[in-house]
């Protein structure tokens, strides 16, 4: 019976991704751990404020994970929040594991902490590329309910790579945040089908965002964290140059294209209505050599 | 204050900035070389093809002028918000902009921000954010949204985040906020040719902003508890 | 936001199977609960901060029934609740005092 990664929590996302029993949380919720400013809001707190970071093993290696639990708050980042998660990447600096995994949900920044979150997240960020440029492979899980959004949604781009399942969602801002200030016209967030052509864990995996599509299963994610464990960071001003290149050719060749599907035509997929309809093995099959 | 005023004041020896709609760079002449300058006006809406030309200009710097100082005057109302630039990965593109930047830094080159005009949100956090240092003029608005459209999210009455913008640096827009929580080093007034070449000869190393936030009082936990989660046993 | 307390005395000393253990996540109709060993001259102390204010008596009853079926003594009890219904309050309870007993209860 396989369990799936959109409905566990985070901490059973790490328990199923990570070796069996290998988790050791650091700062548990009986530190209490807290908001300092959702108090004066009349927002409750969470033991652990909505971020469980600890070390662990996946197939034996040691790892750094974090996992963010969209349940509180969408799993937007607060100061807590962040500095658990930034504790944790300077961790690695010190501890030098084989990677660090971020199981990643989260709308972005925490608005009721709005600057503390928005300074947390560019702290954040840091930190991600100074383990990366230690040498330690930064790899984003991404399957939740909530997506990986706003500030997050850069930071899961800076990191080596994003796993996402055909539920995960990557992006900056929401639908919803685009439809109420530029209108339904330009992006009907209640079009589910548009919201995941466009933002999508197959769109992602196809337009070279994500690397690697994989199913709603905790265990299809830890299978791809594990062959994630083999990668290096690269962040030489000729790989930063060759990404560059693609990024503009994504532009030049689909700069037009209005919807997804054009963008998978133009890719060489034959019947792009239908990949939405693939379950992940079918759709890495199908697009298998195609993507951007 | 206007970018072009801005490039004069800094660079009374001499400038030469072309500008090309919302986008300028250039190079500007200082006491010891030249200092390039990439930056946008008009509270520029950061979409894919803007981020990507500044990622561009940084990447150009790093190949053709080995550590020349790298000054961000990024003016910008944060990400263009459209489904366009969704499908196409505006995400990417700022996190490629970033690591156009982290490059740029551990290439030796000096890089500082200066938030002259307007900074908010994905389009702050893709650039000025990222410099070794960032400043401010005090006129300089910063924010992650405004307090209406936090209202419509958060669902807590826009009153009462004016309320509590009185009482703490956390939720209010404003410049004196970064300062205090330690995401903007300095304000810059007076002569600005002056700030800049302190700035430049200023040292850079870790990430201080939280010691700064911490001992400005502004952000009491991010410090700490980073700490104890690098340092803590399991 | 109202904070409520409640102590409950007369419960068994306990063998857990770890010194804490969380049940539940603070999400809109649902709520976090955090058991923990702690000495308290054989009391076991519930306090409980929830988002919806007036429901004292309801937590009483919902907390009366809990001991009445895990008499726990040296036990610290803390919730922040989001509204849960007393069902999945309950349900949250006895999913805490599993995983910190180990299953056995």
């Amino acid at each position: 019976m396989t369990q799936s990664y959109y409905e566990a929590s985070a901490r059973e996302r790490l328990a199923a991704v990570l070796d069996p029993s290998s988790f050791q949380e650091i700062l548990p919720p009986s530190a209490r751990v807290m908001s300092p400013h959702l108090r004066q809001l009349d927002t409750p707190a969470a033991f652990d404020d909505g971020i469980i970071v600890g070390e662990g093993r996946l197939d034996g290696q040691p790892v750094l994970a974090a996992a963010q639990e969209g349940g509180f708050m969408g799993g937007a980042v607060g100061e807590v929040h962040g500095a658990k998660l930034v504790g944790l990447l300077e961790r690695a600096l010190d501890t030098r594991p084989t990677a660090v995994l971020l199981l990643v949900e989260s709308g972005g920044v925490r608005l009721h902490e709005a600057n503390a979150g928005l300074i947390a997240v560019s702290e954040v960020m840091r930190a991600v590329l100074a383990v990366r440029g230690a040498g330690i492979p930064v790899i984003v899980l991404d399957g939740g309910q909530f997506g990986c959004f706003g500030g997050m949604g850069i930071v899961a781009r800076l990191c080596d790579t994003v796993i996402i399942s055909e539920e995960g969602r990557l992006g900056l801002s929401g639908p919803e945040v685009i439809e109420t200030t530029c209108g339904v016209e330009e992006f009907d967030s209640r079009d589910r089908a548009l919201v995941w052509r466009t933002v999508g864990g197959k769109h992602r995996t196809l337009l070279g965002e994500a690397g690697e599509l994989v199913a709603d299963a905790t265990a299809a994610f830890r299978a791809a964290a594990i062959r994630a464990l083999a990668l290096t960071p690269d962040l030489s001003l000729e790989a930063l140059e060759r990404e560059h290149a693609a990024l503009g050719q994504r532009i030049e060749r689909f700069g037009e294209c209005h919807d997804a599907v054009d963008i998978w035509r133009a890719l060489g997929v034959e019947d792009p209505e239908r990949l939405p309809l693939l379950e992940a093995a079918d759709f890495n099959t199908v697009t298998a050599g195609k993507r951007a | 204050m206007d970018a072009k005023l801005l490039l004069e004041q800094l660079f009374p020896a001499g400038q030469r900035v072309d500008f090309d709609g919302q986008y300028f760079s250039g190079t500007g002449q200082t006491a010891d070389g030249e200092v390039a300058v990439i930056g946008t006006t008009d509270a520029a809406a950061i979409g894919v093809e803007l981020a990507f030309r500044i990622a561009g200009q940084v990447l150009e710097i790093v190949r053709s002028h080995p550590r020349r100082p790298i000054l961000l005057l990024v003016d910008t109302q944060g990400q263009r918000l459209s489904r366009r630039d969704e499908l196409l990965g505006i995400n990417g593109y700022m996190a490629h902009l970033a690591k156009c930047i982290e490059v740029a830094r551990r290439a030796g080159h000096r890089v500082i921000g200066l938030v002259y005009s307007q900074a908010v949100s994905g389009g702050f956090l893709a650039s000025s954010m990222l410099a070794d240092t960032c400043y401010a003029l005090p006129e300089a608005e910063v924010r992650v949204m405004n307090l209406p459209a936090m209202s419509r999210i958060t669902k807590i009455a826009v009153e009462r985040l004016q309320d509590l913008s009185q009482l703490s640096p956390v939720f209010a827009p404003g410049v004196e906020n970064y300062l205090r929580m330690g995401a903007i080093a300095e304000l810059w007034q007076g002569d600005l040719a002056d700030c800049l070449e302190k700035a430049l000869a200023a040292a850079v190393g870790h990430d201080a902003r939280r010691d700064r936030g911490l001992a400005r009082q502004g952000r009491l936990l991010a410090g700490p508890v980073a700490e104890r989660v690098r340092h803590g046993g399991v | 936001m109202e904070t409520l307390k409640f102590e409950y005395r007369g419960g068994r000393p306990c063998n857990p199977a770890q010194a804490s253990a969380l049940a539940g996540v603070v999400g809109s109709g649902n709520l976090e609960i955090l058991v923990e060993q702690e000495p308290l001259n054989g009391a076991c102390a519930v306090e409980v901060v929830t988002a919806a204010v007036g429901f004292g008596a309801i937590w009483q009853a919902v907390l009366d029934d809990f001991f009445a079926r895990h008499p726990l003594a040296d036990v610290r009890i803390s919730i922040n609740d989001v509204g849960a219904t007393p069902a999945v309050v309950s349900l949250r309870l006895d999913q805490a005092v599993n995983a910190f007993l180990g299953g056995t209860a």
